[in-house]
């Protein structure tokens, strides 16, 4: 009987075969944090233990408040940069033109490889499948707890196998697919399962394209999201490579599942989450003419460069109508768009770009919403009050289906946008 | 013998997101004992949990509790506000490790979900839980729920008192 890709993972890091439904405690190849790692250095402080098992493996990026909106939030950081100093952890990233969104640097430094196993105290540490990483999102007490051992226990997860064929149809994205994918498995439909993506549909995707999948994974649920490996992948980590432990692994033709879907992409058209929960799936055809009155274009979902170029070619020589806000995934995403015009087009549109973090996507600042508005957003979670107050609505969309909005005011296809 | 906890039931539905228990608005906050204040406050009907909760009512809730975040906020504050243990169909897999890692119990019950749904459980309902068996009795209606019980290493990790007092022990027994 063949093994899926969580077996195969998490059975390299055991150093032993396992199988589902098993439990086994692995050492992580890296542990992810952001500006969570000030609580979690003083849980850490109460082990007992004074050094961090490997420094080199703690990887810590702020971004969730940068720069810091508040005190509180300053704190924080403070927190995290003394117990990073301390430590003589090198990995840290601070408030500086060389960090970003925690998941995009994460990969970008190349800390994301395939056959690792990686923890992050950030719910959305999934998205690393794209690189044939298994990872996952843990909390604050058994981040501290992994610093301290240098191991974790996991309960080897079933698998979900999503197979994906065929192209997409132009102006439709890996965003339109996956919302579609929630809107059919449900927000609890893949709880504490692995979910890989598998077939041509998924070797045609783009890196970026991938981590919009992965990303996604949580919200139906998932322990981890994963795509299989590719040369895609090879090319992206030569040069970037932050160990040089990784293996390509990847499930056997006859591994067992717990569930199956598949889909052609061919089939998919723009789609939206509408308020207040992530599987409340709607096609944009049946949303078209929603009053927006912000429209919000980055994070860890869909801020990266080939989101922006997809808003740019929208907005290009065009005026927004409602506020839009733009936050490039990180500093080299920011870079790239500065540098090939991409910044400029937007800024020309009426769009104000903010700096690289997470920005009004977990309602801290940068774009909150008053009472009664709407937000159409790129970002992964619409739930109810998150990018501010308690009586405002989020819709989830592509970056094109945003700026296709933004330009009218309304919720907006960019199929027609873009015909016009 | 097992300790029956009595309480008042607060009711939730199914998905309750970790937005909708712990706000990302109070994130910054990180001393424990002022999160209860914020609990629920999104909630629609229950924006009095916060309150009106006292120590040993219980909360009550469908499929997929705490889906979301990683915020372990989201644990500390039904901990701290008295809140002895989560009664839920299903609860999301990081909501549950955060639980188990602060040896605070979650019970998996059967059928509760469309209980719920159904309002045979509602908002002030009194229950007695009796944790070892994971029965739940509901005195007002007169029914009864089983509670899943949780694998050895999760209640070797819960009988610590949590994750860290788990590994304290453990390092001084090595």
């Amino acid at each position: 009987m063949g093994r899926t890709f969580a077996e195969k993972a998490l059975g390299r890091a055991a150093g032993h075969p396992v199988s589902a439904n098993e439990v086994v405690t692995v050492e992580p190849d890296f542990c992810m944090s952001h500006d969570n790692t000030g609580p979690i250095s003083r849980t850490f402080n109460k082990i007992g233990v004074k050094k961090v098992w490997k420094p080199e493996r703690i990887v810590v990026i702020l971004d969730h408040g940068v720069p810091a909106p508040s005190s509180d939030h300053a704190v924080n950081h403070k927190e995290a940069r003394e117990f990073m100093h301390n430590q003589r952890a090198p990995h840290f990233y601070d408030v500086a033109s060389s960090g970003g969104v925690c998941h995009q640097k994460f990969c970008e430094e190349g800390f994301a490889l395939p056959g690792q196993i990686v923890i992050g105290s950030d719910s959305h540490t999934c998205t690393y499948g794209a690189f044939g990483t298994f990872a996952t999102g843990i909390g604050r007490t058994e981040m501290a707890a992994a610093w301290a051992t240098g191991a974790i226990w996991f309960k080897v997860p079933e698998s979900f196998r999503i197979d994906v064929t065929g192209r997409f149809n132009e102006n439709v994205t890996a965003k339109d697919f996956i919302l579609k994918v929630m809107g059919d498995v449900k927000s609890d439909g893949a709880d504490y399962m692995s979910v890989e993506f598998h077939g041509d549909g998924i070797s045609g995707m783009s890196i970026a394209e991938r981590m919009t999948l992965c990303n996604l994974g949580i919200e139906m649920g998932a322990k981890n999201a994963v795509c299989e490996p590719d040369q895609r992948v090879l090319d992206f980590i030569k040069g970037r490579e932050k160990s040089n432990d990784w293996e390509i692994l990847w499930a056997d033709s006859d591994a067992v599942y717990a569930r199956e879907l598949s889909y052609d992409l061919s089939s998919i058209v723009p789609g939206v989450a509408k308020p207040h929960t992530v599987d409340n799936y709607a096609l944009v055809e049946s949303e078209r003419g929603v009053h927006i009155d912000q429209a919000f274009i980055g994070t860890c979902t869909n801020g990266r460069l080939e989101d922006l170029h997809a808003a740019a070619g929208i907005l290009k020589g065009h005026k927004v109508a409602v506020r839009t806000i733009v936050i490039p995934a990180s500093w080299e995403v920011y870079r790239a768009a500065l540098h090939d015009g991409t910044l400029e087009t937007l800024i020309d549109a009426g769009c104000i770009i903010c700096n690289s973090g997470c920005g009004p996507c977990l309602g801290a600042h940068m774009g909150t919403l008053a009472p009664g508005e709407t937000c159409i957003s790129t970002a992964n979670r619409n739930f109810k009050g998150r990018m501010g107050d308690k009586e405002s609505f989020i819709y989830l969309a592509s970056p094109l289906t945003v700026a296709a909005s933004a330009l009218k005011g309304e919720i907006s296809d960019p199929r027609e946008a873009l015909k016009g | 013998m097992s300790e029956i906890l009595k309480g008042r039931a607060w009711v939730f539905g199914d998905d309750v997101d970790t937005d909708l228990i712990y706000h990302n608005k109070y994130l910054a906050e990180t001393d424990p004992k002022n999160m209860p204040q914020y609990s629920f406050e999104y909630y629609p009907g229950h924006e009095n949990f916060a309150r009106e909760v006292k120590p040993g009512d219980f909360v009550v809730a469908g499929k997929n509790f705490g889906c979301g975040s990683s915020r372990e906020h989201a644990v500390y504050c039904l901990k701290e506000a008295g809140v002895p243990v989560i009664l839920a169909e299903t609860c999301s897999r990081i909501y549950y490790r955060n639980a188990i890692n602060n040896g605070y119990p979650v019970l998996f019950v059967k059928g509760i979900s469309e209980a719920i749904k159904a309002r045979r459980i509602n908002d002030g309902d009194m229950l007695e839980v009796e944790l070892e068996t994971g029965t739940i009795r509901d005195i007002t209606s007169g029914q009864t729920y089983h509670g899943d019980a949780v694998s050895d290493l999760e209640r070797e990790i819960m009988s610590a008192g949590g994750l860290i007092p788990y590994l304290k022990a453990q390092k001084k027994q090595g």
